[in-house]
């Protein structure tokens, strides 16, 4: 069964490329192959986790690019293929005719193959390969309205964001080849020798972190809403910044074969968590407030991978898939019918459209951790692990659970409220508003919504045991009963507190800004690392205009000069010289001449002299 | 057969130049293409028959001057094999660019073909003397390629620049080809004997000197940094076709005489300066990524990209001789990608400055901020165009990823700073293609006045078709990049050996 993986990443790879390059062409087409494929995809990775099949290929010298579906690929394959599915299908009434429909959903489809050969590759070139692949999609999805600046913006933003964090990637491969581990295959990762060990493990929770919009890097996701929702409820819920969890996850041994990286993991999961946790509580903007909370939600993950409770990462990863898309997908749904992500302006919006709006109340509600819905259980299967590596972790951990309680039901209050009379007056601040739902957006919210709810039970004693076979990590604590109470209540506390605070009357005071400006995180890079960078990148261009060309301008001028002067010393030294030479021997000439004037009397009279000359030289030299 | 692949095109351009005056000049470009076409199928055809293991193949060996040691000596390995298939293949995509061309097309069409013999025969040359006289005809045809076609009275200044650089660099290189020569017993050029005898094994200075100058030449000619500055107005002022041939072909002639010459035939020099050729790698990497990103023309920031990508390849064969800390497995990867990269950048930036050309003929600017929006007007253009880029980038997917991949992984360990600092260059042409790119071609439409009138046409037959192949064949190398590596993986082993010795 070795073709299964290969054809499981090749058919959303080939036909989303293939529809990408169809483009406006495949406009009636698209909206029912690109569903299609993606359940096409769906059954194949179902195919893929029953079956566990292996491949590879060589690629390399000495390094093979290989695959395999093991048992935490077999619950990621499932997770993304499924949530592409809804998301595509939702997908096929949301976008107006005149879209490009062709490359919205080839790029989804690609997008989505770019993840599943993330998830299934076992080497690290081609680990790396889908990695970059996935993030250079992601892009070309964010800037889909390119004929806007600043969508596009953004989408530079995220990629060279998440870019600077791939570094890592190449720096472990690099390490591990070093290192001893010539495959470069993930499994060979933690027997590296040291030191090479410790960059790969620095390397891969880089590039991590950055990928999963990880404290510092987390601004990315906020500039990412300049997406369309859709692009939203795939990418920023269950693939690339949970590709980061899941690489965490995946190479837990490398983490654990360094006494640093596993701390260092799981507190800024924590911190993350708790943070950006804050950050969506100050968010007005209903896709602000979902992307903060991916971050800080994405932190359980890390906190999960970084302290070794791989299958609680693993609840929380699915979990938070369903929940998060469901939305995503709702919150998209409203800005496309009422034109607007305010938060204030969306009141009583989950009471227009019903549909959406259960589905969007169930799922904030699981958000908060509430019992019995599933993030509540997830979330403490974490927390167990952390607790078990520090106290501070699980009291962080669960502080930053509060806020998720928090910041879920001030979302909920907000589309709860009865309809304002006049409501229609704040609608249609981003565009203008369809005033309907599309036709094909219940039923993927609805299927999202009961998973987000239920999957809880991979919580339960049994299943747990199940999963935590499956993930080949068998020793990890369960959370005792008093932590699950209190986790709960304090969720259930936290949100009744968030209710009674939104229903007290006058004015809700505003959020500090640094919440609001995401921690000013994005001005931190700006003013740190573009800025100089840029200013660096001018002065040199200056210095090799004027310096470096400068030196070889005056090396020519030089040889010019040199010339001019060859040409001087030629002319007036040289040439001067021998001019002087036939001068000189011109005037001995006329002078030679002067005696011979052929008179007689002055031979004789030249004669006497000489005669006289020499006597006295003869007399004298006696 | 490899004399008919390297004078056949020369054998054609001096048939066109006796032929009557009343020939037309779309006939000329289509000989032109018919000649190229006919060698790209001989290089199939010796790819085909090529036998990775089997060394120097199709080999030549002619008396041409015993008395100065000096003879007619051709042949392919894995290391040239590759460069001939990229020299047929790009030069095919110019002549296809070419079709319209209408200026003095005969002599045009001449120099092209009189251009693809000097590069075949160089990177197929076994022989110190015949390596040198092809290295400096190139320089002769390429000055007349950007004075004759390029745009105006700064063209001419470029190319006498670019003339007078380049000389001077390749007489560095005969200078040290003399050094070789001399302490050769019995005195010879031919390069497979140098490599045999290692002339130089245990010379110190001497040998160190005769590095100096063969690596002084060939690092003006690749160019590094701080040898690079005839390239940009080069490449700014020379039409499309002339660049892609510059920076395709060309740039690679520097390259490849590192591993074939200076590695293989000054092996204890080579390891002993290594690091000198590390720093001025990582240097160029860095250095012509930052002045990239800093530049408002869009062609002079290709230009640089180009010393940022050949600084991989100096990074890469540099480390490759550095034996401390390594396996034989990293450094050959190292090697193996320097020569991908040499394959992979000429695709890629050949096709890049061919869509240059495209955007010139249009805008007659090749100024960043004088376009926006273009893909509204050109959607074709604007999607090949961001495929170059991301390309050009290392996006997995296509040839550059293959490349800087092993470059990066092959030198890590041997040299972990320098490698480490080169690392960014990836995440600096990022920034400076899409920073480029975003305000050329996405956002609201806005064109130079020269555009305005006619408005923006998307790609024309002949310009895809030159482009559009060159991107196809870096796509294969990066999806299933073996068909590639399994001609230029024994070939870098058998470097990595020689220059272990």
């Amino acid at each position: 069964m070795s073709a299964l993986p290969w054809l499981l990443v090749a058919v959303p790879l080939c036909s989303g490329a293939l529809l990408t390059a169809a483009g406006r062409r495949a406009n009636r087409l698209a909206p029912v192959l690109g569903p299609a494929l993606a359940a096409a995809t769906l059954v194949l990775a179902g195919a893929a986790a029953a079956v566990r099949p292996g491949a590879g290929a060589p690629l390399l010298a000495g390094v093979r690019a290989g695959l395999a579906v093991d048992g935490l690929s077999a619950v990621m394959v499932v997770t993304v293929a499924s949530v592409m599915l809804c998301v595509l299908v939702f997908s096929a009434t949301e976008f107006g005719p005149e879209e490009d429909l062709g490359r919205f959903h080839g790029l989804m489809l690609f997008f989505g193959g770019a993840m599943l050969l993330t998830v299934t590759a076992t080497t690290l070139p081609l680990l790396l390969m889908a990695w970059e692949a996935m993030g250079a999609s992601s892009w070309a999805l964010i800037g889909y309205w390119w004929r806007q600046p600043a969508r596009v913006r953004a989408a530079d933003t995220a990629f060279l964001a998440t870019r600077s964090a791939d570094l890592g990637l190449y720096l472990a491969a690099g390490a591990a080849l070093a290192g001893g581990a010539g495959g470069l295959e993930l499994a060979q990762l933690p027997a590296a020798a040291s030191p090479w060990v410790h960059v790969a493990a620095g390397g891969v929770a880089a590039a991590a972190l950055g990928k999963s919009a990880q404290l510092p890097l987390s601004f990315w996701l906020s500039r990412a809403m300049q997406g369309p929702s859709p692009v939203s409820a795939l990418l920023h819920s269950a693939t690339m910044v949970a590709a980061g969890a899941y690489l965490l996850l995946r190479l837990h041994p490398l983490l654990a074969a360094t006494s640093w990286a596993g701390p260092l993991v799981a507190w800024t999961g924590a911190l993350t968590a708790l943070l950006l946790g804050a950050v969506a509580v100050a968010q007005r903007d209903l896709k602000q407030l979902l992307a903060a909370s991916t971050c800080a939600q994405i932190g359980y993950m890390v906190l999960a991978a970084g302290s070794g409770a791989v299958a609680g990462g693993v609840t929380q990863l699915v979990a938070h898939a369903a929940a998060k898309s469901a939305l995503f997908l709702a919150a998209g749904a409203w800005l496309t019918a009422l034109g607007t992500k305010q938060l204030p302006a969306l009141r009583g919006a989950a009471r227009r459209y019903r549909a959406v709006g259960t589905a969007f109340v169930v799922c904030a509600l699981t958000l908060a951790g509430l019992p019995p819905l599933s993030l509540w259980a997830a979330k403490d299967e974490v927390l167990a692990g952390a607790r078990a590596e520090s106290a501070g972790l699980y009291a962080v951990g669960l502080a930053g659970a509060a806020l998720a309680a928090a910041y879920s039901v001030k979302a909920v209050w907000y589309v709860t409220r009865p309809r304002p009379a006049r409501g229609a007056e704040r609608y249609d601040t981003e565009q203008r508003g369809t005033r309907h739902v599309g036709r094909s957006a219940p039923p993927p919210l609805a299927v999202l919504t009961a998973a987000a709810a239920v999957l809880g039970v991979l919580a339960l004693p049994g299943p747990a045991a199940w999963l935590k076979r499956l993930v080949g990590s068998p020793a990890e604590p369960s959370p005792t009963a008093w932590e699950l109470v209190l986790s709960g209540a304090l969720a259930a506390a936290v949100a009744a507190a968030a209710w009674w605070w939104g229903n007290r009357p006058g004015a809700l005071p505003a959020a500090p800004r640094w919440a609001r400006d995401w921690l000013h995180l994005e001005r931190a890079a700006d003013a740190l690392v573009v800025r100089p960078v840029l200013a660096l990148a001018r002065s040199l261009a200056a210095f090799d205009d004027r310096v470096v060309d400068g030196a070889v301008r005056a090396a020519a001028r030089g040889g010019l000069a040199a010339a001019r002067t060859a040409r001087r010393v030629d002319d007036d030294g040289i040439d001067a010289a021998v001019r002087a030479v036939a001068a000189g021997t011109g005037r001995l000439g006329r002078w030679a001449r002067r005696p011979q004037t052929g008179l007689l009397h002055q031979y004789y009279a030249q004669a006497a002299v000489g005669f006289a000359v020499l006597a006295l030289i003869v007399l004298l030299a006696r | 057969m490899l004399s008919v692949l390297i004078f056949l095109p020369l054998l054609v351009c001096c048939v066109l130049l006796v032929l009557p005056r009343g020939l037309p000049d779309r006939r000329c470009v289509q000989v032109w293409i018919a000649t190229a076409a006919v060698e790209l199928a001989l290089v199939a055809y010796l790819w085909a028959a090529f036998d990775p293991g089997g060394g120097i193949q199709a080999e030549e060996r002619v008396r041409w001057i015993p008395g100065a040691g000096v003879g007619y000596h051709v042949g392919v390995d894995g290391l040239s094999l590759p460069l001939v298939a990229l020299t047929c293949l790009v030069f095919l995509a110019a002549a296809v660019y070419s079709l319209r061309e209408t200026r003095r097309v005969r002599a045009y069409v001449c120099l092209f073909l009189f251009l693809q013999t000097v590069s075949v025969g160089l990177f197929v040359a076994l022989d110190l003397i015949l390596f040198f006289v092809f290295f400096d005809l190139s320089i002769v045809g390429m000055f007349f390629v950007i004075a004759g076609w390029g745009h105006g009275e700064r063209a001419r200044a470029a190319a006498l620049t670019f003339f007078l650089y380049t000389f001077v660099g390749s007489l560095a290189l005969l200078l040290g080809f003399i050094g070789l020569f001399l302490a050769a017993t019995p005195h010879t050029f031919d390069i497979v004997d140098l490599t045999r005898e290692n002339p130089l094994a245990g010379r110190g200075t001497y040998a160190g000197l005769v590095l100096l100058a063969i690596g002084v030449g060939l690092a003006v000619k690749t160019p590094t940094v701080p040898f690079h500055t005839w390239l940009p107005p080069a490449h700014s002022e020379a039409p499309a076709a002339g660049s892609a041939v510059l920076a395709g072909i060309l740039l690679k002639m520097g390259a490849y005489g590192f591993v074939r010459i200076a590695m293989p035939l000054l092996p204890g020099s080579w390891r002993r300066y290594a690091l000198v050729v590390v720093v001025v790698g990582a240097v160029s990497v860095v250095y012509g990524a930052l002045v990239a990103l800093a530049q408002t023309d869009l062609k002079r920031m290709v230009a640089y990209t180009s010393v940022n990508h050949m600084g991989y390849i100096v990074l890469a064969v540099g480390a490759a001789g550095t034996l401390a800390g390594s396996d034989a497995q990293a450094r050959s990867l190292a090697v193996t990608g320097a020569v991908v990269q040499m394959v992979s950048h000429g695709l890629i930036t050949g096709a890049l400055f061919l869509l240059t050309g495209v955007l010139y003929a249009r805008g007659r600017t090749y100024a960043i901020d004088a376009y926006a929006g273009v893909a509204a007007h050109a959607p074709r253009f604007a999607a090949l165009t961001f495929a170059a880029a991301f390309a050009s980038l290392g996006i997995p997917g296509f040839s550059g990823f293959i490349a800087e991949f092993q470059i990066f992984t092959g030198s890590l360990g041997q040299q972990t700073v320098a490698t480490a600092v080169a690392l960014t260059g990836i995440l600096l042409t990022a920034a400076l293609f899409l920073r480029a790119l975003r305000s050329m071609l996405l956002g609201a439409p806005r064109l130079p006045e020269a555009a305005s009138a006619g408005g923006f046409a998307d790609l024309a037959r002949h310009e895809a078709w030159s482009a559009g192949p060159l991107m196809a064949v870096a796509l294969a190398i990066g999806v299933a990049p073996r068909w590639l590596l399994d001609v230029v993986e024994p070939a870098g082993r058998a470097v990595v050996g020689l220059v272990a010795r």
